[in-house]
């Protein structure tokens, strides 16, 4: 029963993990670069709705909401701002202005809520569900999450596979210049990447901060490395790969650290992406790739 | 360490040598990539000191036997034989040790380095000593190093590129990279040179000068040279044999002459080339 | 004498300058300690400047040199810096002159990060982009994971290893903890010293600058520049990668003994994620196969925040905003083009020494 518990517990981390993955993923098909400050965007969609609930008073409801708008223009902006100017750079200049994205974000946070951890009340109260006789109880959160990441990761897909939207931005991610003589606005498509993108984030900010109920400036960053780490291991730029991978990331993270060991459970993730990679060069559903002499 | 080949002035144009053993033996070679036939039953011979010429429509399959050659890709079917030894299972490494040297059709240039580096690079196995003596500058270091620098300048005057020793290799004119990345693999001190359409982007002055450059190059290290080229002025003007490759497959082999009254040639690619209007 | 100078190869020229400026800030870094014009704060950060230092231009030799993304580095200064620690504390009584002592160390660390190199390399450097990055990055990770769980002591039986907690391992009387899993090395001797960190550093910019201009360092640049060209002129890819990464590796294991064994405690956390970014920052900025401007972005970077000190809480907005702004400022073509204007307008030669040389693919 407790193997049961924790799988059910590893697929909702591995949800979480795979909602991130997906933006990571989303933006380096598209734009080409890690976006290192995605994981703090989490960060910021879980502030907003703690915000919205802890000191508005508001309802939960419209917590998540504030989150995702608020991070979707975020996202927009960061992209606008700091990306944008830089779309012809080598790639090492776009990753080292999105840590400085991060440590601005981070910062930020640090000044406008302290760096003292802040404890965050779910935005999900309902019963846990019970399940043989008490002897299985699943916690609301992560009936919700389990939930939200199935919702997202059908939408994703119905979006990139059958709305002209999603047409556009797999047109980009295969030959940004090829797309644009077909007459896709690249840079709208782009900006409507890193909006989804940073939407997803904000739901997995208030999805992580349910879950483990504390909220601080520094708490996107380990979460936006694994999720990174998810997208690689499913083939980074594949959508179905980062959900694969964000799922059995989660689910290897949770079991690890229940039967071999606590404190190794993060060297176990990296150890099976090493293992992973080494097998399948390119990830889990990655494309092969194949360079022309 | 490498034959010191001095570069004549003048070249006499040796008989065709094919009674010698020949440098390259190619049999039955084959590829498919995931069931397309690529390359197949290739078969082809070179002589010590023959300029070959490997034509043949965009597609055919051309740089692909270059690359089956210098194992790029594994052949799928048949055996290359350099100089008797059997290249198969052998790295790119491996056969650029044993003779095969190449320029590529989309050059590659170290092209962030220096044309006299870039021809350094080429001499990594002719003057070898080891990274601690680099580090620590140790007598094996200063001798090889002068000694390359020696063989760069005689290698660059091959084409009269001396003065450009110091100019990034990036930043050369586009014949000019052409021509270094020929001296670069004539460095490795190869006994087949391999070109990918050598002429590709020149003006006909510049085609005629490098049509005496080639010959020059065989006279004066006595290495068979196998040419992919589309302009037939510079094919028929110094290949003593010429093979027409189309859909993977050999369709004629002979000297310019014959080939150039071969009807299935004609009508597979000649032919072609006259319809388009250019010269054949 | 200019005459003589002029006549010295470009390259060569080039490299007694860094040289030059390594010694001379060493003078008067000296000069100011000797005389007590140097604040404490800042006299503090001189060693963990030169291990900074040195952990650039190895980084470095990697991205810029090799053409590889590495985000792990800081995993390798963590295996020099407690294997440094561990055979400092081990060699107390034997070896009693401590610049030795810190000698010994620092090889012994620098041997270990690169046979761990190796370890990382052989598998890693197979693959490519941005899938070797992740490998480095999941690397360094598993090394902190893995020193916080190790627990090393030290009594007269000798070194005695432990896993997972401080009772598996059982010191007599007098004995002592070296590295007490999450808490880190403890009670460390602190034997660094300024001048072994410029020691370091010079023998690092020989190792990085002559190997840049001989037989090995032009294969691996080679294989950056045209790793098909390279291996078509009979160039050994593997080799040459693996030759670059593991020397980076062992220099960054010597930084790393270096920069434990200045401080009485170092907790393996010191050596994370961020760390590796902040060098890799350090490089970016300092261009990317520029030795010198590493050597520079490294010294300035660490000191900025210092120099920020009076904003307080502002200093690492600023410091962020500093860095996208320079990321925009040298690498946006119209932004370039507008300060090369300005430069030409004022009769100024702009330098420009971000991204220099081949970029990192």
């Amino acid at each position: 029963m407790d193997f049961i518990l924790h799988l059910i517990n590893g697929i909702s981390l591995g949800s979480i993990y795979a909602i991130i993955a997906l933006g990571y993923t989303m933006v380096y098909g598209i734009a080409k670069m890690l976006n290192f400050a995605h994981g703090d965007v989490i960060m910021v969609g879980g502030y907003i709705s703690f915000v919205v609930t802890a000191n508005l008073g508001l309802p939960p409801a419209v917590a998540i909401v504030a989150a995702v708008a608020v991070c979707t223009a975020l996202g927009v902006i960061i992209e606008k701002l700091a990306y944008k100017p830089l779309r012809a750079a080598p790639s090492l200049a776009v990753l080292i202005t999105a840590i400085g994205v991060s440590y601005f974000l981070q910062n930020a946070a640090l000044l406008i809520w302290s760096s003292n951890p802040k404890s965050y009340s779910s935005m999900f109260s309902f019963e846990p569900l019970r399940l043989f006789n008490n002897r299985l109880s699943i916690t609301s959160v992560t009936i919700v999450t389990v939930v939200t990441g199935i919702v997202v990761m059908a939408a994703l897909t119905l979006i990139i596979s059958k709305t002209k939207m999603g047409k556009a931005m797999r047109a980009v991610s295969e030959d940004k210049d090829a797309a644009q003589l077909m007459g896709i606005g690249v840079n709208k498509t782009i900006s409507i990447t890193f909006a989804i993108g940073s939407g997803l984030a904000a739901i997995a900010g208030v999805l992580l901060a349910s879950a483990y109920p504390i909220i601080m400036p520094t708490m996107g960053s380990m979460p936006g490395i694994k999720a990174f780490t998810a997208a690689v291991f499913g083939g980074i730029g594949s959508v179905p790969g980062a959900m694969l991978g964000g799922i059995l990331l989660g689910v290897i993270e949770i079991i690890g650290r229940a039967y071999i060991s606590s404190e190794l459970s993060d060297a176990i993730v990296f150890s099976v992406l090493i293992i992973v990679l080494l097998v399948k060069p390119t990830g889990l559903l990655g494309k092969k790739i194949n360079e022309k002499v | 360490m490498s034959k010191m080949v001095p570069v004549p002035s003048a070249g006499i144009i040796p008989e065709r040598d094919l009674n010698s053993s020949p440098i390259l033996e190619i049999s039955h070679l084959g590829i498919t990539f995931g069931g397309l036939v690529a390359v197949e039953d290739f078969n082809l011979v070179i002589g010590r000191t023959e300029i070959s010429g490997l034509i043949g429509p965009n597609g055919a399959g051309k740089t692909t036997v270059f690359n089956l050659l210098t194992k790029v890709y594994q052949q799928t079917k048949g055996a290359i034989l350099l100089d008797g030894v059997d290249t198969k299972g052998m790295t790119t490494v491996q056969v650029n040790q044993l003779g095969i040297a190449r320029t590529f059709q989309n050059i590659r240039l170290f092209s962030s380095l220096t044309v006299e580096d870039n021809v350094k690079i080429g001499l990594h196995n002719q003057y070898k000593y080891d990274t601690l003596s680099g580090i620590l500058r140790l007598p094996p270091y200063w001798k090889a190093e002068k000694q390359a620098k020696e063989r760069v300048r005689e290698l660059l005057s091959i084409f009269n590129m001396e003065h450009m020793a110091k100019y990034k290799a990036g930043s050369l004119p586009y014949g000019a990279q052409r021509r270094l990345e020929i001296v670069r693999a004539l460095a490795t001190n190869p006994s087949l040179l391999l070109l990918d359409e050598p002429a590709a982007g020149m003006n006909p002055s510049e085609t005629e000068e490098l049509m005496a450059n080639i010959r020059k190059i065989r006279d004066a290290f006595q290495i068979a040279i196998l040419l992919i080229e589309h302009d037939m002025s510079l094919v028929m003007g110094i290949c003593e044999g010429i093979a027409v490759l189309n859909y993977g497959k050999i369709i004629a082999k002979g000297t310019p002459e014959e080939i150039q009254s071969n009807p299935e040639v004609i009508e597979a690619y000649l032919g072609k080339q006259k319809e388009d209007g250019s010269d054949a | 004498m200019m005459k003589g100078i002029k006549k010295i190869k470009k390259s060569t020229r080039s490299n007694i300058i860094t040289y030059g400026i390594v010694v001379l800030f060493f003078i008067i870094v000296q000069f100011l300690v000797m005389t007590g014009r140097m604040s404490s704060s800042l006299r503090g950060q001189l060693v963990p400047i030169a291990a900074y230092i040195v952990m650039a231009v190895s980084l470095n030799l990697t991205v810029g040199i090799l053409g590889e993304l590495s985000l792990g580095h800081a995993g390798f200064m963590s295996v020099g810096a407690f294997s440094g620690v561990i055979v400092a504390s081990t060699l107390q009584d034997q070896i009693t002159n401590a610049p030795l002592r810190l000698a010994v160390s620092m090889l012994i660390g620098g041997i270990l990060a690169a046979i761990v190199g190796v370890i990382v390399g052989v598998p890693a450097l197979r693959l490519r982009g941005d899938y070797l990055a992740i490998v480095t990055l999941a690397f360094g990770e598993i090394i902190k994971n893995i020193v916080n769980v190790i627990y090393v002591g030290f009594d007269s039986n000798g070194l005695q290893m432990g896993l997972n907690s401080a009772k598996s391992i059982q010191l007599e009387d007098g004995g002592k903890m070296v590295l007490n899993g999450p808490m880190g090395a403890v009670g460390i001797n602190r034997i660094s010293t300024v001048t072994a960190g410029f020691v370091l550093i010079i023998i690092t910019l020989i190792i990085v600058l002559n190997l840049m201009h001989s037989r090995s360092g032009r294969a691996i640049m080679a294989v950056r520049d045209n790793r098909i060209a390279a291996e078509s002129v009979g160039i050994s890819v593997t080799k040459y990668k693996l030759m670059a990464f593991v020397i980076s590796a062992a220099l960054a294991g010597f930084a790393g003994a270096l920069y434990a064994l200045n401080f009485s405690t170092v907790v393996a956390k010191k050596f994370d994620f961020n760390t590796s970014i902040l060098v890799l920052v350090f490089v970016v900025l300092g261009g990317i196969g520029n030795i010198r401007g590493s050597i520079i972005a490294a010294a300035v970077l660490t000191v900025l925040p210092e120099l920020l000190r009076q904003f307080n809480d502002y200093r690492m907005l600023i410091y962020a905003i500093i860095l996208i702004l320079i990321m925009i400022a040298t690498n946006n073509e119209k932004i370039k083009n507008f300060i090369n204007k300005i430069g030409f307008m004022l009769d100024l030669k702009t330098k420009n020494n971000v991204n220099k040389g081949g970029t990192a693919k």
